[in-house]
């Protein structure tokens, strides 16, 4: 395949624009990866600067590991994380392959009421959530947790996947059929693998909300057992001192879970594209 | 061993029917093919002999038996598809040998028929393959070969050469040719395309609007259409169409005549009339006349004839190959 010709001084201001995003895209993520290196005073004198031999520290991330359970914070984070898009994903595409594949009365009006999710926030549902879970039990579990975001991610996930659906020829779904596999075969076998690209980008969407959510934890599940992450770094902001470099050190542990998930999911998305088309 | 009996057929979607009353019988063996206009309810009625579409009344039988509420996969059937729609993350020979498999048959009868119908379409180097890696031709190979596996009562084929080039879509169709001469299976094919339809068929069912206008053989078609719209619709070029009073017939309103039943000539004839454009095709020469009594007429002469435009022509059509119709548009017997 030929490329087209891109005249370089026009492919230098794009690069330059994408350049000058990621500078900004990425300087809060280095300012406080390198700020957590660094001793207290350092990070107060010179915040913009390299940690150097002399205010190089690991204070924060000792305080953080010696002080509360951080590793049982992590899991966790990763397991509510986990099994949420888990559940999002596999219920999102169930309920979109309907809305796309059959035709029943009301399916308009049942794709409109699924996604209203997406423009009222959940939050706004916290006492009634808070009561349900009281009354069920649930509270202090990551059971209640996995449940409220599951629910969170379910709108979007069903309005991106249920258009993706109605791209997938009905000839295949239809081979399928006559080749006796049964609509949850042809679910499973058939379109989930065409719309795995779809699936990539509303995994990463649902992620990241889930895994930066400080609302939920502290008010579903507070307890030293059921502690997130974000809701566990909160230990050292105080109304009067805050330890910044355990602060620093907490936030900088929390981007990497979420980062390897990211790259896992990424990779997918590319493969998806990449995959032979249909025809 | 795949006759088909359809009787009163009707599918509404809403308040829109697609098909109004369909009524048909095939024989076992026969070469069946469904052609019309787009939108004429061809493939819907193709999906509902399928099973992927529910008739909003009326019977389908396959062998005589009522297979209405059979699911798809139950009804001995296999179909080709337009799109292939083959299954992107399986290997040839995979893709052939899942219906078998979700029959549960066995391993070995599975591959035993694999290799014969691979062997018969010449896919055996692509077996391996995946759909991807196949060009438009041998995909189509490949959708034929899945349906030839499963030993079916009835082919169906909806379209299956529209999305081949045009030099592949005449061998594609002889190899259906071939195909069903060695099966001696019933086949029933979708087309909009009357030549498909007039060299690959036993019978022809022309639909329009929802209703079949006429069934029969392609030289009965051709021969004695039953209507106006059959006329127009088989046959390349068009017929042509007079009002019948411009030619002094007051019993039928419109005259039919093929543009290979006119013969020219520069001195004399019945029609005379101007070249208004002239196509050189080799074999046929195909030119349009603005003649003082039929108003517009193409004439379809064989072998290369030296007439340009404004040239001054008299046109005599063959009267014994004359339609007439009368004002229900069905033909005057």
């Amino acid at each position: 395949m030929s490329k087209a010709r891109i005249s370089p001084l026009r492919s230098s201001f794009v690069h330059l624009a994408l350049a000058g995003y990621t500078v900004v895209a990425l300087f809060p993520v280095v300012l406080t990866i390198l700020n957590s290196l660094k001793d207290k005073n350092a990070i107060f004198r010179t915040p913009l600067q390299p940690p150097t031999a002399e205010t190089f520290s690991l204070i924060g991330y000792t305080t953080v590991l010696k002080q509360g359970d951080f590793i049982g914070y992590f899991q966790n984070s990763l397991i509510v994380t986990v099994i949420s898009i888990f559940f999002a994903l596999l219920f999102g595409a169930m309920a979109a392959f309907a809305l796309s594949e059959y035709r029943f009365r009301g399916n308009t009006l049942m794709g409109l009421y699924l996604a209203i999710g997406i423009m009222i926030p959940i939050r706004l549902g916290t006492v009634a959530i808070l009561q349900g879970m009281v009354a069920t039990g649930l509270v202090n579990t990551l059971t209640a947790l996995i449940l409220v975001y599951t629910a969170q991610g379910l709108p979007l996930a069903i309005f991106i996947l249920s258009e993706f659906m109605r791209t997938v020829s009905d000839d295949l779904k239809n081979a399928g059929r006559i080749d006796g596999l049964s609509e949850y075969a042809i679910f499973f076998r058939l379109v989930l693998p065409l719309v795995r690209p779809a699936m990539a980008t509303v995994a990463v969407f649902t992620m990241i909300p889930i895994w930066n959510d400080l609302w939920f934890p502290l008010i579903l599940a507070p307890g030293e057992a059921t502690k997130t992450v974000t809701l566990g770094s909160q230990v050292f902001i105080g109304q009067f001192v805050t330890n910044w470099n355990a602060v620093l050190a907490a936030l900088s542990l929390a981007i990497f879970p979420v980062l390897i998930l990211y790259v896992i999911f990424s990779r997918q998305l590319i493969r998806g594209i990449t995959a032979g088309a249909v025809k | 061993m795949g006759s088909l009996n359809l009787k009163s057929i009707r599918k509404a979607f809403g308040n829109h029917e697609v098909l109004k009353g369909i009524d048909l019988e095939v024989k076992d063996g026969e070469f069946v093919i469904f052609v019309g206009p787009s939108g004429c309810g061809k493939s819907t009625l193709l999906r509902v002999i399928a099973g992927l579409e529910d008739a909003t009344s009326g019977s389908v039988q396959i062998d005589g038996q009522e297979v209405i509420t059979t699911p798809p996969a139950k009804r001995g059937i296999a179909m080709v598809f337009q799109s292939y729609a083959l299954y992107p993350h399986l290997t040839v020979k995979d893709n052939m040998g899942l219906g078998l498999k979700q029959m549960g048959a066995p391993k070995a009868e599975v591959d035993a028929k694999v290799a014969k119908a691979s062997n018969m379409l010449s896919l055996e180097p692509y077996l391996a393959r995946r759909p991807a890696e196949l060009s438009g031709g041998q995909r189509q190979r490949v959708a034929i070969g899945r349906a030839i596996v499963r030993e079916p009562k009835l082919f169906l084929f909806d379209e299956p050469l529209s999305n081949l080039d045009a030099a592949l879509r005449v061998n594609t169709r002889l190899e259906i040719a071939r195909l069903h001469r060695s099966l001696k299976a019933t086949m029933i094919y979708v087309t909009h395309d009357q030549v498909e339809a007039m060299t690959l068929a036993d019978k022809i069912v022309v639909l329009n609007a929802g209703q079949i206008e006429q069934v029969g053989s392609p030289m009965e078609l051709y021969n004695k259409p039953a209507n106006t719209f059959v006329a127009g619709f088989i046959g390349s070029p068009q017929m042509n169409f007079i009002e019948a009073g411009k030619l002094g017939d007051t019993e039928a309103k419109t005259i039919g005549i093929r543009p290979e039943h006119i013969t020219l000539s520069r001195e004399s004839g019945d029609w005379k009339g101007k070249v208004i454009h002239v196509e050189h095709l080799g074999a046929d020469t195909i030119l349009y006349l603005e003649t003082e009594v039929t108003g517009l007429l193409t004439v379809r002469l064989f072998g290369e004839h030296k007439y340009e435009v404004d040239d001054v022509v008299y046109s005599t059509p063959n009267k014994a190959a004359m339609h007439r119709f009368g004002a229900d548009d069905r033909v005057l017997r």
